[in-house]
This record gives C-alpha cells, structure tokens and sequence, in this order.
C-alpha cells in the first residue's frame, strides 16, 4: 500500500489543460466544452457510445478521453452503460448491415432531447469500406446526425473540439 | 526445434493411406501440396496424429470452380494444402470433427461462397446473419458487392443457440450493444446462481464485406484496407497483407525498411499489453493500476505521433516498405522513452505483484488447460499463457526477426495472472527488440520497387501480431489487382477459447475473463 501512495505521490497530477499543442489552447477548449455543459446541462451530459461496424480504431482514442491527460469527466462529461441514461449517442463505425437494426433500436432507447455524434470518418462518410451488401456506411444513413468528427481515427483533441462544435450549434 | 521435416513423415502415413499428393517446388519456405478433395479429412486425420497444428482455412473461386486452402504447422514448420472442387455443387469432407479450430473457419466459407463442408459438427451460419440470405454467397464472383439493397437489415432472431433445461438454470443474453466503449457481439449465458455453466458466443456483427470491397484494389488499397481489419492491430495486418503481395509480386524490401517495421510491430504491441493491463486491473476494480497504465500508453502514444504521424500508426506500413523514416535524433529519443518505460514498469509491478486485491481476483480463475489451448490451436499470449510454446518471430522468423535474438514469453498456469505476466514479459521483450532493431539501422531506402506480379500469383503473409499468429492470403488477377484477400487475425483461433475458459467461473468474472483474452470483434467478423 504504500509503494503505491509512493507511486502515486510521485507521478503527480498529469492531466493537461487542454491544448494543441499550446497548454493555454487545451485549457481553453476545456473551459468553454464546461461553460456549454453548465449552461445547456445542468452541468453533466451523458454519453452512450456505439460500435455500429468500426475497426475498434476510433474505440481506442475515445477510451483515451478518460485517460488522466484528458480526463474529460472534469469538464462535466461522462460515458453511461445504457442509451436511456444518454443525452448524446457516439456512433462509430460505417454502420454494417447487421448492426443496423440495433443502431436503430438504440437510438430509439434514448430518450429525447437527444443528440447523435458521428465519429470517424466510416461514420462520417463510409471511410475505407464504404456502401456495400454488408455496410450502410455512413451514420447518417441509418438515423439522424447531428454532427460529425472526421478522423481515422481522431485523435482525443479532435474528439473534445467536435463535442464542443456540437455544444456550440 | 526438433524434427523440421515431419512434413515428409506426413507424406509417407498419407500415402500408407493411399493418398496421392502433389507438390509444387515452388521455391518457397513453405510447402504447398494438392490433395483430391475426397481425401480432405485423411489429411486433417493424419496431420493431428502427428501434433500438427491448424492454423487457417479458407477458399477462393476460380474459372474452373472452387479451390479450398488449409495452412497447417508445427515446430515453425508450415504446410500450406489445397484442393479442388467443381463448380456445380462444391462440397468437401470437413475438418471440423478433427480439429475444433476449423469450425467456425469451415462456417464463415461455407456462408461467403456456400462450399458444403460434409460432416461438420455443427452446421448453423455464422457471419451470415440477415443482410444476405441463405442461398446468396457474397464471395462468389457473381454476388454483386452492392448486395440487394433493402431498406433495414432485420436482426437475426432464428440463430440455435444451445438451451438449458433443468431447475435454477436460467440464460443471460448479452449485447450486441454492450455497457462499455467496446466493439459489439453477443453473449449467451447459461447459469446457475453465479456460476457459468455455459457461454456460447455469437459473432459477425461487424461483418462489414472486408474480403468482397480487397476484390479489385491495387496494392496500396489493400495495404490501407488490411491496416483496418483490426484497428488495434493495424501494423500487425498491414504488414501481413503486404508480405502476401511482395511474396506473391517477388519485391525486395529495402533492409531500413524493415527494420522500421519491426519497430512498428513491437511498439504496437506494447501500446496494447500496457492498455489491456491497466484494463484488466480496472475490471477488478482496482484502479490506480488502470490510471498508471493508461498514462503509460498515452505517453507510448504520443511518442508514436511524433515520429511516424500517427498516435496508431496507421498506413505506415505499404508495399515494398514503410512510409516513415527515423531520424537519428528520434531514434535516441525513442530509446529514452524505453528506459523511462522500463523504470516505471519496474516499479508499478513490484507494486502490484504485492497486491492481495489482485492476487485474489486473478489466480486461478480464467483457467485455459494446455490440452485445451492446444486442441483449440490458441495463439498469442492466450496460447502461451497455457504452454503453447509458438512464436511465428521465433519459430519461423522472418526479417528482422531472424538476426535478432529474444526469449519467448511462456506460462503454464493457464489462468488470468498468466495471461496478464505474458503481457508484462512480453513488453520487456518488445522492448529490447526495438533496442536492437534501432542499433541495426543502417541508412538506405524506405520502399523497394514495385513489380506488377503476373495474373494467378498468389501469396502468404504470415507475421506475429500483437495477439499472435496473424496469416493473409492474397491471390492477384490482371493488371496490378488483387482477386482475393483472406485476412486471418488471431481472435480467430482465440475467441472459441474464451468459452472454454470461462466454465466455472461466475458470471461477475466474466469481464475480467474476457479481457484477459481481448479478441477483436471486427478481426473476426470481417
């Protein structure tokens, strides 16, 4: 136990203000992400993200939002377990043909308002593997969008600057 | 290794058997033999005899009809066999009853080109869910890649899944959409209280046609398509695609090259062993470690970003070579990164090893028997961990491989804490390759010249993976384009072994389980 609060002591706070690369830019992009999730949330949103086809590509950089860099719950974000507890759905993926139906029924499970973001670029315009006998590509195709995140896949910041171009509509 | 020619041996009991084979001298390290399709079972009957591993089934059409590919190993040694069938109806004796590992293989081709494997075990569709009927085959060459556009794709409600009777016993249907940010498949429990009595597993949903959109491309598509079989993976695929191709195309590559692939590799799989162990630990609850090691992966990630352009690498592996070079400068500082890595690694597993949380969540549970794992062919750390001693780097090294010396990971335990200490001794060893790959830069070109490979060439890529033994099959046609891609990713093999593993264990356990084991859905759906 206490090689641990040693480890911990000494690693520090790493979380970063929010930059690209500038500190002051992050921060920046941190602070008015907060200031919308105050204003138009109550404080907290909630985020259902759904794997509708993707290469696991975009999953790994949205699992990395909650890395202690960017700890993005501190801006008043977090990930839910279910769609009825979600404000805005996270799509990725192009949606393949066998993941349509329960996209549909996803999206049907959140409640309103609610918001869809689609991210990466199979989500935002089919990417690599486009329309197919297997693929619906795009997000859009299968239910409304509200905004998307090119990327392939996008990076953390990239992530946090198309939530807030999302908050910011 | 013992014994590199029980290829021969096998070749005497087949034809003791009465079974005729021919061979190409191709030149190749690989052998490649033709059997009659009525003696495909023989084949598989007398290959298990001797210990012989399977490693991968898959098929391709051609004019005259349908051509069915096994690749087999043992001791590093592979044997790559096909047989011929006609094209009216195309049936062959199936494996499946004699190896385990080729059920589902033997199912998805039986779904894409509706080759009949007679005498399987078990003989439901399994990529085939609703988006294409029953007797509609997406890989055969008149199946149009647009497919017949419906308006919604119904959900797949009639699939058999084994039932239990009985008192206390009740199901537990998981996903396709699971809780977490994790790729979508279904689970079927059956229960009693808290303990698994059964899991059966139910795949495909990602199937997005990733075989059907390869038809057609030129090298450099594939190559970027192959880095998308599995996004974790995207080093580990591409450079098996592109080993396929320069095989099958004859193309040198450039030794800085790769040289520089084998630094892609191992950094991704340190990338990924550092963000399972710190998930592994998190599905335990115990959090500091995931923190620690998601901060570790981050740094990882973003020292990738830096030198190559991208936090995955992606598309840095291409035909002929790579498309980011090293600087001297990056070069020290990746080695600084390394032994920063290994400071802190050393002191967050001693911290972790005394950890009595951990120790109880991960000794024994998880079991996955040597006799299991090797009759399921597991690979990658899931095989190792249950004393399947196999490493493609090692036992059938290709470059950079073959100059370099390392020591291969290896547990007997079989259970959750072995996986997780293969990860770990595997990130020691990643680490000193990369070392040692660095010291061997010498300058030169990045991407050997390109020979457009004549209709008909044909390839295999076979590579470690971050998960292990990773095989793709390229076949060209005309004019620079491929005519079939078979991408064979580890969770292949690895997936069916998760069901096994978990028996006995509660169903709480189960996050944990799989995590240890972390197939890739998309790797498998295809």
């Amino acid at each position: 136990m206490l090689k641990q609060f040693k480890k911990i002591l000494t690693t520090g706070i790493v979380t970063e203000r929010v930059s690209v690369p500038k500190d002051a830019e992050l921060e920046a992009l941190g602070i008015e992400i907060k200031r919308h999730v105050d204003r138009k949330f109550s404080g907290s949103i909630a985020i259902r993200q759904v794997d509708a086809g993707s290469c696991n590509g975009c999953e790994l950089e949205i699992h990395a939002l909650n890395n202690p860099y960017y700890d993005i719950e501190r801006f008043g974000i977090h990930f839910v377990a279910s769609p009825r507890h979600a404000d805005v759905l996270l799509v990725t993926g192009p949606v393949s043909r066998h993941m349509q139906t329960a996209l549909i029924r996803t999206y049907q499970a959140t409640p309103d308002p609610k918001w869809v973001v689609a991210v990466g670029d199979c989500a935002t315009c089919g990417g690599e593997f486009g329309v197919s006998y297997a693929s619906c590509g795009a997000v859009a195709n299968v239910i409304p969008v509200d905004a998307t995140i090119p990327g392939c896949p996008p990076t953390p910041m990239a992530l946090m600057q198309g939530l807030l171009a999302l908050m910011t509509r | 290794m013992s014994n590199p020619n029980w290829t021969q041996a096998l070749r005497s009991s087949l034809s003791a058997a009465g079974v005729a084979v021919e061979s190409d001298a191709a030149g190749d390290a690989i052998s490649h033999w033709r059997v009659a399709s009525e003696h495909w079972r023989t084949l598989a009957e007398l290959a298990l005899a001797d210990s012989v591993r399977w490693s991968a089934g898959w098929a391709e059409q051609r004019a005259a009809g349908f051509v069915v590919h096994v690749l087999l190993e043992k001791h590093g040694v592979y044997l790559w066999a096909q047989t011929e069938l006609g094209p009216a109806k195309p049936e062959v004796p199936s494996q499946a009853g004699v190896y385990p590992a080729a059920n589902r293989s033997e199912r998805h081709t039986q779904d894409m080109f509706g080759i009949q494997f007679v005498g399987h075990p078990d003989n439901r569709p399994w990529t085939r869910h609703k988006a294409w009927d029953k007797h509609q085959h997406p890989l055969r060459k008149d199946f149009p890649v647009e497919g017949r556009p419906e308006t919604v794709t119904p959900p797949d409600m009639d699939y058999a899944f084994v039932k239990s009777h009985g008192a206390g016993t009740y199901e537990i249907p998981v996903g396709p959409v699971h809780a977490g940010i994790i790729e979508p498949g279904h689970f079927r429990f059956q229960a009693v209280g808290e303990l698994i009595l059964n899991l059966e597993e139910r795949l495909g949903y990602v199937h997005k046609g990733i075989e059907k959109i390869a038809e057609g491309r030129d090298p450099p598509g594939l190559a970027r398509l192959a880095g998308r079989v599995s996004g974790d993976t995207t080093v580990g695929h591409a450079w098996a695609a592109c080993m396929a191709m320069e095989r099958a195309a004859g193309v040198e590559i450039p030794p800085r090259a790769v040289l520089i692939r084998g630094i892609l590799a191992e950094r991704e799989r340190v990338a990924n062993h550092l963000g399972d162990i710190g998930a592994i630990c998190n599905d335990v609850a115990f959090t500091f470690a995931q923190i620690q090691f998601t901060r570790l992966r981050e740094d990882w990630l973003r020292t990738q970003a830096a030198m190559f352009g991208h936090r995955l690498m992606m598309d840095c592996v291409v035909p002929g070579g790579v498309t980011s070079d090293l600087s001297a400068e990056q070069c020290q500082a990746m080695r600084v990164g390394i032994v920063k890595l290994r400071d802190e690694l050393a002191d967050l597993m001693t911290t972790l090893d005394l950890n009595s949380s951990l120790e109880d969540r991960l000794y024994t549970a998880g079991f996955l028997s040597e006799d299991i794992a090797a009759a399921y062919g597991t690979v990658g750390y899931v095989g190792r961990a249950s004393g399947q001693d196999f490493d493609v780097r090692r036992d059938a090294a290709y470059p950079p491989y073959d100059a370099v010396g390392f020591k291969v990971a290896l547990e007997n335990q079989g259970d959750i804490a072995s996986r997780f200490w293969v990860r770990y001794k595997e990130i020691i060893a990643s680490m000193k390759l990369i070392e040692q790959f660095i010291d061997r830069l010498a300058p030169g070109a990045l991407v050997g010249d390109w020979h457009i490979p004549a209709a008909g060439s044909r390839g295999l890529g076979i590579v470690d993976g971050w998960r292990g033994e990773i095989v793709s099959f390229v076949a060209f046609e005309a004019g620079n384009r491929i005519a079939r891609f078979y991408p064979r990713d580890p969770s292949q093999l690895n997936w069916p072994a998760l069901e096994k593993l978990v028996l006995n264990n509660i169903v709480p356990d189960f996050p944990v389980c799989n995590k240890s084991v972390n197939g890739s859905y998309s790797g498998n759906d295809l």
